[in-house]
């Protein structure tokens, strides 16, 4: 055997997960040693970190066509530097928005950030992933960072449940995983996605599809499709909002490039046996999530179920199982974590210190406590929804586009009547909002940072509605 | 010959030493049972020339991880066949799990064979052949990546496992050791005069005392 030499050029495109090891160290020694100023301090040099991590993947670590290192067990291309600068981003927002919940709840600590980080890198290696092992890791590092950011805070009794039954069934799920990734390894003998596209061909013997189904739920239990989403209503509800709000972003990018790098690479050429299996999960999560949403009366558990029903969205890109289809799916995530950071940033505002704003009985008359986060809301709802010309619609039809090329007619019928029962939920909110009389409940909070963050961010989602083509065109190029 | 006399010698040790760990009702006996079976999977390791995973299975398990246990075990003081009690009216549940699980196994494995031919044994290997050594020359080449991406998972487990427990709870009473050492005589004894009290002179009645009921 050659033993590969590691040179500092030969691992530069791996730049992004080498500075974030280090990134999370310098955070973790500064956090200990700056003793009382830490609560100042940390925050602002997690985003720090976070924004020179962009700059130096831009500068240095980008790469042309998919390069491998690492003896092939880590791939850098085009898409990964895509979805790392996007997960980046969305997971500095996500702490822009949280910082003064957390500050107000008593749970502003250093570690949070440090987990913050840990699993922004989970995000990373499961991107870049060129093999099972390295694929596992990455699915790893996220989940147990999550785990413990929803039990975080300490005092509340609902999160520590929360964080149990998601630590139980996430176990279960990786072992799920691991005894599918196990199956397919001892029938092909090769852990890299490059090699076991090369020896699954043809019709799969038994043991393969045992193996693919194992890895299939591994796959729906980390987006959270039905029937292995009993984990998501639960654990949006219980934690505290700013771990939601982290939750539901950035992770599932990390989802859609669990999947692609799955299907796509290493079964993508025996797309039979599994895309009818993430049909009928793809079915169910559709009409699950957005029929039990309409019976919610709490926002979060609410955008738990339409997360639920988004996800189905997601996985009938890759149903499609063509290259309009990956593109299909990789939009609609990029829009879904956009729309979502929107939303959960307002409940973040709305909440003050003492006053959970997470019934949707809270947002009565919204408009008159507070014009601006109504306005916000009512953007994001309408995307959200799927109503044009906010980019929720593109992000639909995109997905319907796929399936009409590839012939599931079915599909797309389910599809559109369900986005039809979701418009009325989304509606209910803004209709809370403008038309229901106050009452005595508090303002939001004023910090402007994060006002003018979140009027960009929904902004972003009227204005990637208006002119849908840079991103579309980029979701293209990346994934050629 | 001999190696198989010892394989089937140390399988019977060790499939007694499961059954032990899940049939005493002493929890420390099941402890001791689990190591026994961690010892004889570890001389099965030696059989089939792994003795790198041999040793570190002693190592670790046996030295690290079940002396855990065992502190465990004996500080928490649980009383076991209170929490078994009616554990068997689940019994036939099990059985039936069991009996279904073994059965897809063999019938996966004995009828279909997966395709795979496990009837050619591992080629021995030659006498200078070091395992320790080809384990560290692939881990640190080969899989360098996810061996540091394991290591950012422990640092990962100590920051999560820390900020969980490690919280400072009002009203507990912690021993503070240099505020003790620091003490001074002054602020724990206070000396007081007080007037020498005769003893044929009555003690000063107080308002309302010798009232009668």
């Amino acid at each position: 055997m050659n033993a590969p030499t590691l040179t500092l050029a030969s691992v530069l495109p791996a730049l992004p997960e080498i500075y974030l090891v280090a990134a999370i160290c310098v955070v973790l020694m500064v956090d200990v040693f700056a003793g009382a100023s830490a609560r100042r301090v940390t925050p602002t040099l997690t985003l720090l970190v976070l924004a020179a991590g962009a700059g130096l993947t831009l500068a240095f670590a980008q790469v042309e066509g998919p390069v491998t290192l690492f003896s092939g067990m880590y791939i850098a291309d085009p898409l990964g530097t895509f979805l790392k600068l996007c997960s980046t981003l969305f997971v500095a927002v996500a702490l822009l928005y949280s910082r003064h919940y957390l500050e107000n709840r008593g749970i502003l600590k250093g570690e949070y950030y440090v987990l913050a980080l840990t699993a922004l890198l989970g995000i990373f290696v499961m991107v870049s992933a060129g093999s099972l092992l390295t694929m596992y890791m990455g699915i790893e590092l996220l989940a147990l960072s999550l785990y413990a950011m929803v039990a975080f805070d300490r005092d509340s009794g609902v999160a520590a449940e929360s964080a149990m039954k998601y630590f139980v069934l996430g176990a279960i799920a990786s072992g799920a995983l691991l005894y599918g990734m196990s199956l397919v390894y001892g029938l092909t003998g090769t852990l890299l996605f490059s090699e076991l596209a090369v020896a699954l061909q043809g019709t799969p013997s038994l043991g393969i599809i045992m193996g693919v189904v194992f890895l299939v739920v591994g796959v729906a239990f980390k987006f959270g499709a039905v029937p292995f989403h009993m984990w998501v209503p639960d654990v949006y509800h219980g934690a505290p909002s700013a771990v939601t709000l982290f939750v539901a972003t950035a992770p599932k990018i990390a989802s859609f490039a669990l999947a692609y790098r799955l299907f796509s690479g290493a079964l993508g050429n025996i797309t039979e046996t599994w895309s009818q299996m993430l049909a009928i999960v793809a079915v169910l999560s559709l009409v699950l999530g957005n029929v039990v949403a309409v019976a919610q009366t709490n926002l979060k558990r609410m955008l738990a179920y339409s997360a639920i029903g988004n996800v189905g969205f997601i996985l009938l890109g890759f149903v499609a199982g063509t290259e309009q289809g990956y593109e299909a799916a990789l939009y609609y995530t990029i829009i879904y974590v956009i729309m979502t950071l929107g939303s959960f940033g307002v409940i973040l505002l709305a909440s003050r210190a003492g006053f959970e704003a997470d019934e949707l009985a809270d947002y009565r008359g919204l408009h008159a406590r507070d014009p601006s986060l109504a306005l916000m809301m009512m953007v994001l709802m309408f995307s959200t929804a799927g109503i044009p010309p906010f980019v929720g619609f593109w992000a639909k039809l995109q997905i319907f586009q796929a399936l009409w090329a590839t012939d599931h007619l079915g599909l797309v019928i389910v599809a559109a009547s369900v986005s039809v029962v979701g418009v009325f939920y989304y509606l209910r909110v803004v209709k809370l909002m403008y038309f229901d009389a106050p009452g005595d409940l508090p303002k939001g909070e004023a910090r402007l940072g994060v006002r003018l963050t979140l009027g960009i961010n929904a902004l972003a989602a009227l204005l990637l509605g208006l002119f849908p083509n840079s991103l579309l065109e980029l979701c293209a190029k990346v994934l050629s | 010959m001999l190696v198989q006399v010892l394989f089937y010698a140390f399988s019977a040790v060790l499939i007694a030493a499961a059954l032990g760990v899940v049939v005493t009702r002493n929890p420390v006996h099941s402890a001791m049972c689990l190591v026994l079976a961690f010892f004889t999977s570890a001389a099965i390791w030696l059989l089939i020339e792994a003795e790198f995973l041999a040793i570190v299975l002693v190592l670790v398990y046996v030295g690290a991880v079940m002396v855990l246990f065992l502190f465990v075990v004996m500080m928490l003081d649980i009383n076991v066949e209170e929490v078994k009690r009616g554990f068997t009216r689940y019994a036939w549940l099990g059985w039936l799990i069991a009996f279904l699980v073994i059965a897809q196994i063999v019938g996966v494995v004995w009828f279909r064979g997966l395709g795979i031919d496990a009837t050619q044994g591992a080629v021995p290997l030659p006498a200078d052949y070091s395992n320790t050594r080809e384990l560290g020359a692939v881990l640190y080449t080969q899989y360098v990546y996810p061996f540091e991406l394991a290591a950012v998972l422990l640092l990962l487990a100590i920051v999560a496992a820390i900020s969980l427990t490690m919280r400072r709870r009002p009203g507990l009473k912690a021993q503070d050791v240099a505020r003790q050492v620091a003490v001074r005589r002054e602020d724990r004894v206070r000396l007081v005069k007080m007037d020498a009290v005769t003893r044929d002179a009555p003690a000063p009645r107080q308002d309302g005392e010798g009232k009668a009921p």
